[in-house]
Formats: C-alpha cells, sequence, structure tokens
C-alpha cells in the first residue's frame, strides 16, 4: 500500500531504459558537483548565478536538509515510526560539535568521532525508552524528549550553548578551507558528499534485513513476532541508524552556518521535515530528497517575496497570508494530504503507471496507519 | 510554608490551563484515534479573539473579561467544529494523514495569527481584582489562579455531567471503549466526532483566555507551547482518560513548579523525566485502560 | 485458491433462491490488506436459523463482519433485495440487521441499562418487555457496570441489544463460547424465541445447538461457501460432516473444539 518508490515504478520499463535510469543519479551528481565552476541561472528559482556564495549556499543547506529528510524517511517511510522529535539528534550533532571542539579543544576530526559516538549511545538510549510505545504514543513521547533538549539548548545551564543567541563556530579547530563566506564552494562540495553518503547508507539500510524486517513489521507486526524476530530491536536499529545520520547533518549544518541556534533542536524542524517527506511521498528515497529542495528553495522564496514592495501594497486579506511563508507552506502541506495522497512521488508513479496501462489508475495510495496495532488493541473494531 | 502554598496554588492554577487543553486532546485520542496538533491553534484563537472584545468592551471591566470568555470558548468551538468537518473527516479511519492534517493546520494557523497580530506578545490586562492578591495561610496568591481554578473546576463537571448524563455523552464513553461496536449499534459515531472535537475547542478557547491572564500575554506561538505540555498530560494520564487528564495535569503542573523553584529551574526537565518513568513502568499512563 | 470443491453434489455449491431476507453473492472482505474472505454465497431464508459452519478460521466471523460493513468489503449483500454493500455500518444496522458479536462486545464500563439504551432505536420502547422477560435479571442489574457481570449475563446484555429492535435479520456470532452447560442451554432457548421473531444467521460451533436450532447450513472452507443444504442433512451425513467440519457429528457438543485462546487470522 505504500506508495511506489520511483525505482519500483520503472519495474515494467525495458532493459536499456533501466541501465540509462542507473545512469542517472550519478549524472545528476557529477552535474552537482560542477554548479561552483558554472554560470547557471535560474531566474525566480535560485536567487543567482550558481557560482555566488549566496546560491552556493541555498543549495548546500537544500542538500543538508535533503540528506535529513532521508534520515527521516528511514523512520517514517521503512520503520512505519511517526517521529517529533527527529530534530534533537540534528541539534545535538551540531551544539555537541561545537561544544567538543571549543572546550575539550579537539581537532574537527577527532570531535567529529566522539560526536558520533555520543549520538549512538544517547540514541539508543531515548529510542529504547520511546519504543516501549508504538503509534501515536510514540510520536508524543519522541516530542517531549526533543522539547526537553530545545530547553536545555535555550536555557543553557552549562554556559556553553549560548542560549538564545545561538552557538558560533570555534573557527580555530577547523580548516581554514571550510570557513568563511569565501569557501563556499568547499562547503557546498562537503554538503553534496555528506547528502550522496546519507543516500548510500539510507539504501545500505534500507536493502539490509533489518530494512525488509522493519517494512515487514510496519505491515504486520504480529506476523513478524509469529517468525520469531524481535521487533522492537529491529525498529531500534533503524531508529539509531536515522539519528546517526542526521548527527551527521548536524555538524555538517554546523560549519555551513558557522553556528547553531536553538531552531535547529525545535519541533518546528522536525515538523519541517515531516513536511518536505510527506509532500515528496513517504516511502520513496527520491521524494525525501526532491520534498526537501523543494521546501527549502520555495521558502526562501516565499521569504522574498513576502518582504517584496508590491505585496506590501496589496490589501490586508491578501497581504498578511502571502507575506508569511509558514502560511503558504502549510497550507500546500495540508492539500498535499488531502489532494495528493503519496506525494510527489506517488504522483509521478501514478501517473507512469496511467500512461503504462492506458488507463485511470486503481485505487489512492494511502499511508500506512502505523498505529493500527494501537486502534485494534482499543477498538476491537479491526480485528480480523 | 508561604511559599509552598503560593507553589500550590500557582501549580493548580496552571494544571487548570493544562486540563483545559489535554482534557479536549484527550476525548478527540480516544473516540477516534487523532492526535490533534491543531489544538493549540484553538486556544491561540480563544485567546486572540476573547483579547479583540475584551479591550473593545474595556479590559478591566468584568463584562469585557466575561465576554473574552464567551468569545474564546466560541471561536474555539466553531473552530474545532470546522477543522473536524472539512479537514479531519475527509480522511475518515487514516489516522496519520488526520494527524497531518491537524500539523499543517497548525503552521498555517500560526503563521496567519504572526501576520495579523505580530510575532510579539500582547500583553494583557484584565479586571482590577485579577490583577491583586489574596492572602492564604500567609501566602499571597495572585486573584486570577482562583479563576483559572474555577472555570477549569466547572468545565470538568460539565464534562462529566455531559459524558454521564446525556445520549451522546454514552455514545462518546462507549466509541472510546469500541467504537465498532457503536457503529454496528446503528449509530452514525461521525456526529459523536464532531462533538468531541467541538468540546474540546470549546475548553481550548477558555484555556486561551485563561492562559492569557496567567501568563500576562497572548503571542501566536502561546497555544503550541502549551499544547506540548497538554501531550505530555496526556500521555501521561493514559489516552482517552478523562479523570486522568485532569489528575496528571495537576501532578504534572505541580512538579513543574516545585522543580523550577526548588531545584533550580528543571521544571520542565522533571516533566519529562516524569514521562519517560511513567511510560517504562505503565506504558499506558495513569488511568489508561491497557497496562 | 481452493482446487476441489468438496462438496459431491453440485447443487450443494448454490444456495437455494427461495425469496431470502439476506441474500450475500461473491461476498469478498480485506483486513489489513489481506483477503480473509474469498468467495461467499449464502442465503437467510425468511424464517428460522441459518448456521454459518466451517473449521476454525475459515472466515464466518469476517463474513459476519463483512455483511454489516466493519470490514472492507465488495460482492452483493441483499436485505429484501436492496444491496447494503456500499452503506456505512450504521445505515446497514439501521435497515434492520441486528448483530451479536464474538465475545459480546458489551461496553464495559457503561451500565447494563446504559447498554441497552445506546442500542435504543425508534420502537425500542415497546420491546423492552420482551427484552426483561428473557432476561429479567437484566432488570434487576441495571446499574451495574457491563464488564463486572459474568460471561453468560454478558451474553445476555448482548443478545437484549440485538432484541431491543425490530430487526429483518439477526447475525449471531457464536453466542455460546466460553459458557456452562447450563447456559448454554437457556442461549439456545432465547435464540429459538428469538428465531420466531426474525431470522438468524448463527455461526455456532456447538454441534449440539446446531442440531438443536438450525433448519438450513452453509459450510466456509478457507473463505469459500462450498455447501449449502439442510442442517439436518448435513449432520447426518457424517462422512461430510467429518470432511468439512472435521469433526464426528455424533459426537457431544464439546467435540466441536473450543477456539484456542489465541485468535486466528492476524490483529
Amino acid at each position: 500500500m505504500s506508495p511506489s518508490t520511483p525505482a519500483s515504478g520503472t519495474a515494467y520499463r525495458g532493459g536499456a531504459r533501466a541501465w540509462v535510469g542507473r545512469l542517472v543519479p550519478p549524472a545528476l551528481v557529477l552535474l552537482l558537483a560542477c554548479l561552483p565552476l558554472l554560470d547557471l541561472r535560474l531566474p525566480g528559482v535560485l536567487p543567482g548565478p550558481t557560482y555566488t556564495p549566496g546560491t552556493l549556499h541555498l543549495l548546500a543547506l537544500a542538500m543538508v536538509m535533503a540528506a535529513l529528510a532521508l534520515s527521516y524517511h528511514l523512520l517514517l517511510g521503512v520503520a512505519g515510526l511517526l517521529s517529533f522529535g527527529h530534530a534533537l539528534y540534528f541539534g545535538l550533532g551540531a551544539y555537541l560539535l561545537g561544544i567538543v571542539m571549543s572546550e575539550l579543544e579537539l581537532g574537527l576530526v577527532p570531535s567529529v568521532l566522539v560526536v558520533l559516538v555520543a549520538g549512538v549511545v544517547i540514541s539508543l538510549l531515548l529510542g529504547a525508552v520511546s519504543l516501549r510505545v508504538t503509534g501515536i504514543p510514540f510520536a508524543m513521547v519522541t516530542l517531549a524528549f526533543a522539547q526537553a533538549g530545545s530547553v536545555l539548548v535555550r536555557r543553557d545551564p552549562g554556559r556553553v550553548t549560548g542560549g538564545e543567541e545561538g552557538l558560533r563556530l570555534p573557527t580555530e579547530q577547523v580548516p581554514d578551507a571550510l570557513v568563511g563566506v569565501a569557501d563556499t564552494r568547499n562547503l557546498y562540495w562537503l554538503a553534496l558528499a555528506a547528502l550522496v553518503l546519507a543516500f548510500l547508507l539510507v539504501s545500505w539500510v534500507q536493502g539490509s534485513r533489518a530494512g525488509h524486517v522493519a517494512a515487514a513489521v510496519r505491515e504486520n507486526e504480529l506476523r513478524v513476532r509469529v517468525l520469531g524476530m524481535r521487533p522492537f530491536l529491529v525498529k531500534l536499529a533503524i531508529f539509531v541508524a536515522a539519528s546517526v545520520i542526521a548527527v551527521g547533518m548536524g555538524m555538517v549544518h554546523l560549519l555551513l552556518n558557522s553556528g547553531a541556534v536553538p531552531h535547529i533542536v525545535s519541533a518546528e524542524l522536525t515538523i519541517s521535515l515531516l513536511l518536505m517527506v510527506v509532500i515528496g511521498g513517504v516511502g520513496s528515497r527520491w521524494g525525501a530528497v526532491a520534498g526537501a529542495v523543494l521546501y527549502v528553495l520555495l521558502n526562501q522564496r516565499l521569504t522574498v517575496l513576502a518582504q517584496a514592495a508590491w505585496v506590501h501594497d496589496l490589501p490586508a486579506p491578501l497581504r498578511i497570508p502571502l507575506s508569511e511563508p509558514m502560511f503558504v507552506l502549510g497550507t500546500l502541506f495540508v492539500l498535499v494530504v488531502l489532494f495528493l495522497p503519496g506525494g510527489l512521488a506517488g504522483t509521478v508513479a501514478r501517473v507512469r503507471r496511467w500512461r503504462g496501462r492506458g488507463g485511470p489508475p486503481a485505487g489512492a495510495d494511502r499511508l500506512e496507519d502505523v498505529d493500527d496495532e494501537q486502534q485494534a488493541a482499543t477498538t476491537g473494531g479491526a480485528r480480523r | 510554608m508561604s511559599t509552598v502554598v503560593l507553589l500550590l496554588f500557582t501549580g493548580v492554577g496552571l494544571g487548570a490551563i493544562y486540563f483545559l487543553v489535554a482534557s479536549g486532546l484527550s476525548l478527540i485520542y480516544g473516540l477516534m484515534h487523532v492526535l490533534n496538533f491543531a489544538h493549540g491553534v484553538f486556544l491561540s484563537l480563544g485567546a486572540f479573539l476573547g483579547f479583540e472584545v475584551a479591550s473593545r468592551l474595556g479590559a478591566t471591566t468584568w463584562t469585557g473579561f466575561a465576554a473574552s470568555l464567551l468569545v474564546g470558548a466560541l471561536a474555539g468551538a466553531l473552530f474545532a467544529a470546522l477543522t473536524e468537518r472539512l479537514l479531519v473527516q475527509r480522511l475518515y479511519e487514516r489516522h496519520i494523514e488526520q494527524v497531518l492534517v491537524t500539523v499543517g493546520l497548525g503552521l498555517a494557523a500560526v503563521a496567519l495569527f504572526d501576520g495579523i497580530w505580530g510575532t510579539d506578545p500582547r500583553f494583557i490586562t484584565g479586571p482590577a481584582w485579577m490583577g491583586r492578591t489574596t492572602s492564604v495561610l500567609g501566602a499571597n496568591v495572585p486573584n486570577d489562579r482562583f479563576v483559572a481554578i474555577l472555570v477549569a473546576g466547572l468545565v470538568l463537571l460539565g464534562m462529566v455531567l455531559f459524558l454521564r448524563r446525556t445520549r451522546y455523552g454514552m455514545i462518546i464513553r462507549a466509541g472510546v471503549e469500541n467504537r465498532a461496536m457503536v457503529t454496528a449499534l446503528g449509530i452514525d459515531v461521525r456526529t459523536a466526532f464532531t462533538l468531541v472535537f467541538t468540546i474540546g475547542g470549546i475548553a481550548a478557547g477558555l484555556g486561551g483566555v485563561l492562559a492569557s491572564h496567567y501568563f500576562g500575554y497572548v503571542s501566536p506561538l502561546l497555544g503550541q507551547t502549551l499544547l506540548i505540555f497538554a501531550f505530555i498530560v496526556t500521555v501521561i494520564g493514559g489516552l482517552g482518560s478523562l479523570t486522568g487528564a485532569a489528575i496528571a495535569s495537576v501532578v504534572v503542573a505541580l512538579l513543574q513548579q516545585f522543580a523550577n523553584y526548588y531545584l533550580w529551574g528543571t521544571g520542565d526537565l522533571a516533566v519529562v523525566v516524569l514521562l519517560a518513568v511513567v511510560l517504562l513502568t505503565r506504558p499506558s499512563g495513569l488511568m489508561g485502560r491497557r497496562a | 485458491m481452493t482446487s476441489t470443491a468438496p462438496s459431491a453434489d453440485p447443487r450443494a455449491a448454490t444456495p437455494p433462491t427461495a425469496d431470502p431476507v439476506l441474500r450475500v453473492r461473491d461476498l469478498r472482505a480485506h483486513v489489513a490488506g489481506q483477503q480473509v474472505v474469498e468467495h461467499v454465497d449464502l442465503d437467510v431464508a425468511p424464517v428460522g436459523v441459518t448456521a454459518l459452519l466451517g473449521r476454525n478460521g475459515v472466515g464466518k466471523t469476517s463474513t459476519i463482519k463483512a455483511v454489516l460493513g466493519l470490514v472492507g468489503r465488495s460482492g452483493t449483500v441483499e436485505l429484501d433485495g436492496t444491496d447494503l454493500v456500499d452503506l456505512p455500518t450504521h445505515l446497514v444496522v439501521r435497515r434492520g440487521v441486528g448483530y451479536v458479536p464474538e465475545d459480546r462486545e458489551v461496553f464495559a464500563g457503561l451500565t447494563v441499562t446504559e447498554n441497552l439504551r445506546l442500542a435504543e432505536r425508534r420502537g425500542s420502547e415497546h420491546r423492552y418487555d420482551l427484552v426483561y422477560d428473557l432476561f429479567p435479571e437484566l432488570e434487576q442489574r441495571g446499574t451495574q457496570a457491563a464488564g463486572t457481570l459474568s460471561g453468560g449475563q454478558q451474553q445476555m446484555v448482548s443478545l437484549a441489544r440485538a432484541l431491543l429492535n425490530e430487526n429483518r435479520v439477526l447475525l449471531v456470532d457464536e453466542p455460546t463460547k466460553g459458557l456452562a452447560p447450563r447456559l448454554v442451554q437457556e442461549v439456545s432457548r432465547v435464540l429459538a424465541r428469538a428465531a420466531q421473531v426474525a431470522p438468524i444467521l448463527l455461526v455456532e460451533q456447538n454441534l449440539q445447538v446446531v442440531r438443536d436450532l438450525a433448519d438450513h447450513a452453509v459450510v466456509l472452507t478457507d473463505g469459500r461457501s462450498v455447501h449449502h443444504g439442510p442442517a439436518a442433512d448435513l449432520l447426518a451425513d457424517e462422512e461430510l460432516t467429518q470432511r468439512l467440519l472435521g469433526v464426528h457429528a455424533d459426537s457431544g457438543p464439546d467435540a466441536a473444539g473450543r477456539r484456542p485462546a489465541d485468535e486466528e487470522g492476524p490483529a
């Protein structure tokens, strides 16, 4: 029932075309890698030519968010876990890297290793507690833990996070190549490498035994139990994998933005991840990437639009909605959920199927009810 | 001693506000299995419209205050009923998508409130008596705490009477237990869905007006901030249990107040720790039916 | 797909068509994306009891739920010639389909009186006499929470809820499951009386109860209806009974084999 990924949507195509299809991702990566050296302009989409620092920074941000959305896809799309606390691990990566570098005065590479180990330990602990419940209660618990993290960062009891002001990147520990506006290109390439790495990692986890079992658990937990497997451990493994990828992206984000602000630990950030993944299409890796890129670019465009002079001259009923990017994005999201089940990926797959069969698609895609089990247990209505 | 008394009243007053948010959340979840992320919006809308009405009728008069409560409740009810009918019901039985729709609505509405009322807090004044304090056992307790406790108590009483004494109340109680069987008795349970949203909206709208007096301001994020604590209260109390929500509201708020005062401002963390402890020992919450 | 038609007589594989109250054709049902009923045809005659039989896990309960629309379904479900398959459950029920679910499913937190009041529809007030006549205990225990009743008493509440309305047909799912022999007789007596008012489609494992009550029998195998005919003929044919139901027709009531504690099928 889950929206088919582009990969499965191409299954009917001929071998030659599938072979070409396999070449598209490397070609795309190559093109992206060359962007800083090119003078491409996409007026209305990008703020300037592709070699300018502003545009590169925006694209790098989009790629970091895409990688983060991919890790969220592991939770929601693969394991069927609706988490509202994923930002905790993103924020953890960013803040902890900064803190380890400035407080322990370690270099970048050892600090990264320390933070990764800390990420594994913390996500194991919190995941083990959160996964005692499933479905909606799981969502609430993860939200609460992330909220605690957010409060810690804002209150700053140990005088290390910078409170509301945020944390500045301790530049003395970072190689010069990764510091400053002039070197945006390097940061851009770093973000691209991080995205590719995240994509490969997510694909690997998804294709591993744990990924298959997790998908089976999402479909039918009872049957997996009957087969003698432990859904808890599998879910925990996926949870830790997703969290550690998020920790890694948080570290890239710290370097990219030369600092961290409390927003990156907030529930709003997790919710924007949810928006990206759902708009892109739950269950699809390409969907998560596309959703994230769309979200970041749209958010940037809408922010520019909100400050445009002609918008300010509009009457209030038009001006107020247009000058609030989140209003437009939130509304867009509601419309996607109501009218485009399966998001972008699901729609693409449907259109392909429709063309392939020469007939309208049968049945709408819909999300898995991750709380089916919960519901069955409480209503008794879904039994058998 | 006076500190303890003051913390007690402040805590119960805050608990009253938590209850006004959590009661609706819990009923909605219990009956429909929907986690309503737009619930904070009902609260903020109630607070803002209540503020607007009170400032037009005279913020310092009792008439203005009473009108703000009434308008807050009505605004919450109407917005909640529309949310259920226009968005949630279209996704009947698709729980995750229902949650997503309320998430989107929450985002859009908060942004809209930002646009209308600005992101900065609006400071609230009420009748002069509410700004003063009353001496209880040596503690000077702000009077707005009493009002919050009184209103929440009345709402609890009203909800209990509604659930116990009316046919729809009976349907809701039965539906929380076993929704499929309610429909198998020939009852259209969707009417009950709209009803629990409306009731939740009334409570949240009242909660919004009271919260704006309790904290002294109203801002677009007021509702969403309280919502997170209300979620915690709902899980600790046991999803779907009104009694659980009432008890957990007070417990959580008291813990928060006392930890903030005696444990160096760690109230929010103490609440999360309590949540973790409850989940580890009783995953279904204090009054949850599945132990 | 079952490859062999278990019934030797081809006529037995198609239901009789003498003006049934409930006419089900090619019913399919799915739960959580899984097909649990493949192809069921059955008729409920305008009078008497039609028994729905089969081994554990063949889809009897799912068939009943599919008729009500409690699980996803397709096919034809005609009540007095009107197709109900597209109606939501509450409208199916209001057309006059009474339901006594497996495991009673009383509302444990509600009182006995409240359980009955929930079932009330137009005209129910006249039927309290019948219900309290059948189950005088329910009148005495009106204020007791249904969850605190014994299994037999809960079954009475569940039956009473269905009998409070003038139904065209009653769907009764394993009413004697887990009851003591004395209560089994009691339930059997009540069903016999209820069948005089409205025809019953009865899922029942206790063959003695089937023998006492049923006029017709439909047998399911692997989500398909494979046998239709007079109940007496089926139970008289030892070989057929053994093959279709996996029990000896002449064995005692308990030989029907209670369902094991873990339920069939996915949760």
